[in-house]
């Protein structure tokens, strides 16, 4: 794939002057890094970081059926969501895989964004006019329209509180429409890094602005911009995890270790009966943590054994620059217990691991 | 700490220089910069021997593992322990204190079939070319 037939983001040219590494990111040109991924990494879990996440799609949701539509394609609740919250859920489909994950914010009355990921985002659009047909739903897919900025890490709220007063009183996963630059945007107290932080979604005339902008009043305070390595070992660490390579349409949100989104009470909606049956029959392969006791770093793919015999494979890993150990996590066969002894085969060799609790970090402090 | 110009390069990116009878060799500053973060590196056992062109060691960054072909034949006579401790050397300082390791050559001509910095510059630029 040569670059002209990439799609730049509305933050390139910023990309370019600040020296970030570009690579083709799912046909998205996009920096890899800037610095250097573990100097990424720390900034955010010590100071603040920015992340481009444009490529990310919006979907806004309005009608009269707006909410039992959405309570219908996501698993987690959306009836209980009031105006100016959000929540991160998963999408089923109806064999009990799932769809997408996203972030749906409750704008106003039958009125909601669903965030969603940019390899997805037309797939979801076609799945959602699917599923709502015959109810009194408004659909748009406005990707294209908005570039998106995600500021992360313990300064981060005070950076964009400077400019943004209101953001100073919302808490974890709250969803504020505001101008910006006098056009309208929003801001969610959301992220994909485990600290807190927010996500900037503006009309993508004034985003490298926002973003030249906010980025050189956090420079006193330590902030860096940050690419997709430190984006991918941050969301590792706090047991994020990556549609497409975690979880995708064959497996469900309970074999990821993900039931928390599935809200069983809410009523119906797709797949429930095989999330159900799953859930009441226990699950054969479960998403587990895994972490080496040796150096070396695991990759996607390296098969995770108990003794000779092979329970499955990472489908997330690397090195973690909080723990300075590799980590991982994939699906296991049956139930493997915290502190299992297990090995990591890479290249051929057995290297030492163990079963780990997910998240592997914790804000403030690395699991152990 | 040789000169960029004083090196011979391979298309993997290894250097190699001739310090009187010893090849020193590295990964090039281009190469640490396409590994990204480099966390770990496994290098060949002193007095172990070393084939031009066959992979001897390995180079885990944070993103992937890149396999290091040895630039030279020969005995390896040294290694560098200080990539133990702080790998990200070879970031740092690519062709001096995150040099791999020392080898005494079979063929101390062998190395001039390698790219001189001339042509390994416009390899590079070939490579980076999107």
């Amino acid at each position: 794939m040569t670059a002209t037939t990439l799609r730049r983001t509305p933050i390139y040219e910023s990309h370019k002057r600040l020296g970030g590494k570009l690579v083709d990111f799912h046909g998205w040109e996009l920096p890899v890094q800037y610095e250097g991924i573990i100097k990424e990494h720390l900034a955010v879990r010590e100071r603040c970081g920015f992340f481009d996440v444009s490529h990310m799609g919006q979907v806004f949701v309005e009608g009269e059926d707006s909410r039992a539509f959405l309570e219908k394609v996501n698993t987690n609740d959306i009836g209980r969501l009031v105006p100016g919250k959000a929540v991160y859920s998963h999408l089923p489909n109806e064999r009990g895989g799932v769809v997408d994950d996203v972030i749906v914010s409750c704008l106003g009355a039958r009125r909601y964004l669903v965030v969603v990921n940019a390899a997805t985002a037309d797939k979801d659009f076609a799945w959602f006019k699917r599923q709502a047909q015959g109810m009194e739903v408004r659909l748009a897919n406005r990707s294209d329209e908005y570039g998106m900025i995600a500021v992360q890490g313990p300064k981060a709220g005070a950076l964009a509180a400077a400019d943004f007063p209101a953001v100073a009183s919302m808490k974890r996963f709250c969803a504020l429409e505001i101008e910006v630059f006098g056009q309208r945007s929003f801001i969610t107290t959301t992220g994909y890094t485990g600290e807190d932080g927010l996500e900037f979604i503006v009309p993508a005339g004034i985003a490298g602005r926002l973003w030249d902008d906010l980025l050189s009043k956090g420079r006193s305070s330590g902030a860096a911009p940050c690419g997709l390595g430190a984006r991918d070992t941050l969301r590792l660490e706090a047991g994020y995890l990556l549609y497409g390579q975690d979880i995708d349409d064959d497996h469900s949100s309970l074999e990821a270790g993900y039931g928390w989104v599935v809200k069983f009470d809410k009523g119906d909606f797709l797949g429930r009966s095989v999330l159900v049956e799953q859930r009441d029959k226990g699950l054969k392969r479960k998403m587990t943590g895994v972490r080496l006791l040796e150096k070396g770093v695991p990759r996607p793919g390296c098969s995770v054994l108990a003794g000779d015999r092979r329970l499955g494979s990472l489908t997330s890993a690397t090195y973690s620059p909080s723990l300075q150990a590799g980590i991982g996590m994939g699906y296991l066969d049956g139930d493997v217990p915290v502190g299992a002894r297990l090995s990591v085969e890479l290249y051929g060799r057995r290297l030492e691991a163990e079963a780990v609790k997910t998240p592997f970090y914790r804000r403030g402090h690395a699991e152990t | 700490m040789p000169r960029p110009e004083a090196c011979r390069y391979m298309k993997s990116h290894e250097w190699v220089s001739l310090e009187g009878g010893t090849a020193v060799v590295g990964v090039s500053d281009f190469a640490q910069g396409e590994m990204t973060d480099v966390v770990y590196v496994d290098l060949p056992k002193v007095g172990g021997k070393v084939k031009l062109g066959l992979a001897c060691g390995v180079v885990e960054s944070v993103k992937a593992a890149f396999d290091f072909y040895s630039p030279v034949s020969g005995e390896v006579v040294a290694v560098n322990e200080g990539l133990a401790k702080d790998p990200a050397l070879v970031n740092r300082s690519p062709l001096g204190d995150g040099w791999f390791f020392k080898v005494k050559p079979a063929d101390p001509k062998e190395t001039e079939s390698l790219m001189d910095w001339g042509k390994y510059q416009d390899f590079v630029k070939a490579a980076a070319r999107p």
